[in-house]
């Protein structure tokens, strides 16, 4: 074949191959560059007692897993099955971060739905939500045990998401 | 009673104003939008350079959704602790990295991005440039005529002299 006809066919070949790889890309799932770096420190009243004050320094030691979720989350209440199911397993402690939510919704929903969390951590007006780059509830945060955030799942949790990947990370920081 | 009739609703229009100026102060959640017209100014300059992550295409001077407000309202408050553009951007990436930034950095991660335009066209511009360069080389051939041509040349000629060429 002819120079002239295979370089513009090559050209073109590049621009689908580039164009195709495009298409399977979610442009909302934005790389957190919060990944393999400590997770910011905060110090939130407890949902259920709000006398009280959490800070992720206490979870030193363990993994563990922050899902940032809101009552007014429509998608939250599709992956809420999943949390309640996985924290049934007991082989990850959930601790939520209720996102600019009223207290009163966050408890009816927790109620209704059941509470997978440890703990559900109150961020009224959104600012820890702002230190973890949240952008798009519901995220969830695998944090290992020296505190360091090791994966970030963003939008609803899927059973593939937990078995394929979460799962197995947990496994491999635990070990 | 008559002048009074006329006056009134230039009262009540007096009175409506001022209601409106009084209201911002009882507002429950006053957003200090003319607080400092300099840092407002700064804020907006500064956030059309950002992007808003929730509707990826507006920036966040323009983005109507909440976490465009609050972070609007974040970067406000920094501005009026008195920090630097750079010092707000930098922060900002180190939550959402480059993405909030529709001018990202030159690294080895955007080099394509940054680059990509331009190889394009000095690639399209050279091979533009030679396909000319040969056509022209095609077309005005200052070589002389071989006898052959000469020959065919002259051929035509007398063909037209005798009445056989285009019709004048």
């Amino acid at each position: 074949m002819k120079a002239r006809t295979w370089i513009p066919l090559a050209v073109f070949g590049v621009l689908v191959a580039f164009l195709a790889a495009g298409l399977k890309l979610d442009p909302r799932e934005v790389p957190s560059p919060l990944i393999d770096k400590p997770a910011p420190l905060f110090s939130l009243p407890l949902l259920h007692d709000p006398t009280q004050a959490m800070s992720p320094g206490q979870l030193k030691g363990q993994v563990w897993m922050l899902n940032v979720w809101a009552s007014w989350c429509v998608s939250c209440r599709h992956e809420h099955p999943l949390l309640v199911q996985l924290s049934r397993t007991g082989q990850v402690p959930i601790y939520g971060l209720d996102y600019k939510d009223k207290v009163g919704d966050a408890l009816a929903w927790l109620e209704q739905f059941g509470n997978p969390y440890t703990q559900s951590l109150v961020d009224a007006d959104g600012r820890v939500g702002i230190d973890y780059g949240v952008y798009g509830v519901p995220e969830t945060y695998l944090i290992d045990k020296e505190g360091i955030i090791r994966y970030k799942h963003i939008g609803p949790l899927t059973p593939k998401v937990i078995e394929e990947t979460i799962l197995p990370r947990v496994r491999e920081l635990n070990a | 009673m008559k002048r009074f009739l006329a006056t009134a609703p230039a009262l009540l229009v007096l009175v409506a104003s001022l209601g409106a100026a009084a209201a911002p102060a009882v507002a429950r959640e006053a957003a200090p939008l003319a607080d400092d017209p300099v840092i407002e100014k700064r804020l907006m300059a500064l956030a059309e350079e950002l992007r808003c992550l929730v509707c990826q295409n507006q920036s966040l001077a323009d983005s109507h959704a909440d976490l465009a407000a609050d972070l609007r309202q974040e970067i406000r408050e920094m501005m009026q602790q008195g920090r630097s553009d750079k010092e707000i951007v930098d922060y900002l990436v180190a939550r959402y990295g480059d993405f909030v930034l529709y001018r990202p950095p030159f690294k080895a991660t955007t080099a394509l991005l940054w680059a990509g335009p331009a190889l394009l066209v000095v690639v399209g511009g050279s091979m533009l440039t030679v396909a000319l360069r040969r056509r022209r080389g095609a077309l005005a051939d200052d070589a002389p005529l071989s006898e052959e041509e000469q020959a065919r040349v002259k051929r035509l000629l007398e063909e037209e002299a005798d009445g056989e060429g285009p019709r004048a």
